[in-house]
């Protein structure tokens, strides 16, 4: 069996690097998706929690516990897409973590640290709703939040060193002898792109539950409970724009001093030089000529450095050898990622004058068709928005997986199946979200449904995967009772 | 420093077969519970011990994964280039289990449910069998040093990996019908203590024999390994074989508390054995803990970050099944107080 086996093997043989990269690309970007939920929407159940126990709000609360089910549902997918990750890191790219790992997996000792934190305050916050005591309860929760925002930033220091690599002592074979955890973790590029990932999170989870609740207004339900299941996340994703403005523009600045081949693919300058315009779209023809696209002369000088103005002079892609920087290609998508992210960023921001003004001058969210149609779409640009800036950091890190000391192609398994586990990959992902989508609306139509029957949900702690059953589970009193087996199967006893 | 690394790495090895190997064992005896009417009444009893752990015991296995890869880089990389395949099946094995048992729970049809079972079940077997064949492959001493794959299947389609996954999965579902028989006591249902307990024995004199025929495979395929647990391991070996009987004999005596911790005991002696058996290689024959240890700075941060999650998580965990036994707040006025504890149990109707 072994000698046939390996006949197919060396039949299927196919270079594992363009497929490992695509893979990894496609998995990072399913995984980001869930990524802002996971850290952002447990702030935003306090907010409505703390409303709830403050005011004494029906609606409030009701939001509060049903948001921290969907929740639970949204973290169950992100441990599991999360798992995979850390699989591929061994399997896609072992050389890379063979030679590296000892440097660049450090901070991930902490994230699991976080993470694991983060998923037992999610079953103690779901535990807690019946057996704790309402501001005991509400405490739980600021775990979450806090080992959110954590978790992720350990990721993203994981992920800037690859940027800009720091903290250990290479001897001259190479080999990485000493190792500084600190500097490590809090690498140049760190601080700058855990803000940028963290605030993303607020905008993004922010706008797309928000939309969620847009929708339900545009279909005619304009009570309490939805306006205000609107309100706060809305609110925070309108706080959260403006910041990421600023945090997006420093680190801009940031790429354009320590990373100036990045910076050449997403201005798309070929030749070094000053008075460079900020091309909207246009890309780079195969002899390196920006084609198309709308000049604005001498802009993207002026703001990579407006103390010099449109004198700053940035670095051309040419002016690196050809090895050693993104091709035109890949400077192409890292251009067309960059408009992208900062074209839908600024159509957020405007939205977010919008209703802010509208707070303003009219005391009450705008309350406009056109308003609520941006608003329901603004949860799924935002999503767009956050993987164009993924792209751009990604892509414009090109050929390099370490900067400057390892490409990628160096790093990548010998494996010549990777294309295999990529189609299974897929397939397996497409029926993970597809399932994902179908039991958050199941869990929705459910919760309408129990209202317009006029019943309350009990707390419902049994709709959520891996939550605690409260039942016990072969004397099950509830599954008689249900009326929609369709969604809600009868326990088999 | 290397030392203290590959202990620290061995605990999370121990902490993923002790307690996420009850998990993959339940989903083992999940599969063969039968038709959806016969199966209905043990596979509640395994939804109910699984669903408050939340999957939670994966963070074992990431764990490893992150001890290896940060003080182990050498090593950890040859291990994925060699067993590139058994690992992918393992990965696809765990998001399956995971999402399936997740989905299958409370929300759809009972046809769509009865598919999400099987891959829940067919995956737990899956899983734990390449684990166990990983392992075998890596004492058997098939994994090369220095970042080069080794054969990609002769590595783990061989004698000892092919008693490694199945002594994984015996092991697996020996742990879990244990467990189990104390979970079907906690819900107080007397029908399923039985069943669980004589496949408890079955499952128990099964493993048993496995790992004596497995002596003899290892003697043969394994020298390195053979040697070391005939000598410096050979108290381990023993103080497992006498976990195992004596959690036979609790079994039989219906002392589930006891046949309980001698389970675990018998499992736990196993893998530090194979630790203790191997040393002071993490490749055997060809790569020493102490060369493929990365430098102190990166050891002592994860050493920091491992007694960090000793002081935060273990209270967390503490206080989250706390909550769990914990009856439901009065005011709340929902039925009936959920009992885990034996002292307190009023009527479960």
């Amino acid at each position: 069996m072994v000698p046939m086996l390996s006949t197919l093997t060396s039949l299927l043989a196919v270079n594992p690097v363009p497929w490992a990269r695509s893979q990894m690309a496609f998995t990072l970007a399913m995984h980001i998706i869930l990524v802002p939920l996971g850290v952002s929407w447990a702030a935003m159940t306090l907010i409505a929690n703390y409303k709830a126990i403050k005011h004494d709000d029906r609606d409030a609360l009701l939001l509060a516990q049903r948001w921290s089910k969907y929740m639970a549902v949204t973290f169950a997918v992100g441990a599991v897409t999360g798992t995979v990750l850390s699989f591929e890191f061994g399997l896609l790219w072992p050389r890379f973590m063979g030679q590296w790992g000892q440097a660049f997996g450090v901070p991930f000792a902490f994230e699991g640290l976080f993470f694991f934190t983060e998923a037992v305050f999610v079953s103690i916050y779901i535990f807690g709703w019946k057996r704790l005591k309402p501001w005991t309860h509400f405490w739980t929760g600021i775990p979450i939040v806090l080992a959110g925002v954590m978790g992720s930033v350990s990721v993203i220091a994981a992920n800037a060193w690859m940027n800009s690599p720091s903290g250990f002592t290479l001897n001259d074979a190479g080999d990485i002898v000493e190792v500084n955890p600190w500097e490590v973790i809090f690498n140049d590029a760190m601080p700058l792109m855990a803000a940028h990932m963290v605030v993303a999170a607020y905008v993004v989870g922010g706008f797309l539950v928000a939309s969620v609740y847009a929708v339900g207004m545009l279909r005619g339900r304009r009570d309490r409970y939805h306006r205000l299941g609107f309100l706060i996340p809305f609110s925070v994703a309108c706080l959260a724009i403006p910041v990421q403005m600023g945090v997006g523009d420093a680190l801009a600045r940031w790429v354009y001093n320590n990373q100036p081949m990045k910076f050449a693919a997403i201005e798309l300058v070929p030749e070094t030089s000053s008075d460079v315009p900020e091309t909207l779209f246009g890309h780079l023809n195969d002899e390196g000529e920006v084609v198309g696209g709308i000049p604005i002369p001498g802009f993207a000088s002026w703001l990579s450095d407006p103390a010099d103005g449109t004198a700053t002079v940035i670095q051309g892609l040419n002016s690196f050898p050809e090895d050693e920087r993104p091709t035109y290609r890949q400077a192409n998508v890292v251009h067309l990622a960059w408009d992208i992210m900062v074209g839908l960023g600024t159509l957020l921001f405007l939205l977010a004058l919008w209703y802010w003004a509208c707070w303003i001058f009219r005391k009450d969210m705008p309350q406009s068709k056109v308003f609520l149609w941006i608003a329901s779409a603004a949860g799924v640009l935002s999503v767009i928005t956050m993987e164009a800036g993924w792209v751009v950091s990604e892509v414009g890190r090109q050929p390099w997986i370490v900067y400057n000391l390892m490409k990628v192609e160096d790093a990548a398994t010998g494996n010549t199946g990777v294309w295999m586990t990529f189609i299974g990959v897929i397939v397996l992902y497409a029926a993970l979200a597809f399932t994902t989508i179908y039991v958050l609306r199941g869990m929705s139509r459910r919760f309408r449904r129990h209202e317009e029957a006029g019943e309350t949900d009990d707390y419902g702690e049994e709709d959520v995967p891996y939550g605690p059953s409260s039942r016990p589970a072969p004397h099950d009193e509830h599954s008689s009772s249900e009326s929609d087996a369709d969604l809600e199967p009868q326990d088999v006893s | 420093m290397s030392t203290l690394a590959a202990v620290v790495l061995f605990i999370g090895i121990l902490g993923y077969a002790v307690f996420g190997g009850a998990d993959f064992g339940a989903g083992f005896w999940d599969l063969v519970a039968g038709g959806t009417k016969r199966g209905g009444r043990p596979r509640a009893v395994i939804d109910h011990s699984i669903a408050p752990v939340w999957e939670a015991n994966h963070v074992w296995l990431i764990f490893i994964f992150v001890v290896l890869w940060t003080s182990f880089p050498t090593a950890y990389a040859s291990i994925t280039l060699t067993l590139f395949v058994p690992l992918t099946i393992a990965a696809f094995g765990i998001v399956l289990r995971g999402a399936s048992f997740a989905f299958r729970k409370s929300v759809l049809s009972t046809r769509d449910r009865r598919t999400f079972g099987a891959l829940f079940a067919v995956s737990s077997v899956m899983v734990p069998y390449c684990f166990g064949a990983i392992a075998g492959a890596i004492a058997s001493g098939r994994v090369p040093d220095g970042g080069v794959a080794g054969d990609p299947w002769e590595s783990w389609v061989n004698p000892t990996s092919i008693l490694g996954g199945i002594l994984a999965v015996c092991v697996c579902s020996y742990l879990a019908a244990v467990y189990l028989v104390w979970d079907a006591r906690r819900l107080s249902d007397d029908t399923m203590v039985e069943y669980f307990r004589v496949r408890a024995i079955g499952a128990a004199i099964i493993a048993g024999t496995v790992a004596f025929v497995g002596i003899f495979v290892l003697a043969n395929d394994a020298e390195y390994l053979f040697d070391g647990l005939t000598s410096r391991a050979l108290p381990l070996v023993i103080l497992s074989a006498a976990c195992g009987v004596g959690s036979l004999l609790l079994l039989i005596r219906a002392n589930h508390q006891g046949a309980r911790l001698a389970a675990a005991g018998a499992v736990a002696a196993v893998i530090v054995g194979w630790g203790v058996a191997q040393w002071d290689y993490i490749l055997p024959e060809s790569l020493t803990v102490e060369d493929a240890a990365a430098p102190s700075g990166t050891i002592g941060a994860v050493l920091v970050a491992t007694v960090l999650a000793v002081l935060f998580i273990f209270p967390a965990i503490a206080f989250l099944f706390v909550l769990d036994q914990r009856g439901l707040l009065p005011e709340e006025g929902v039925s009936g107080p959920v009992n885990e504890s034996g002292e307190e149990t009023q009527a479960l109707t």
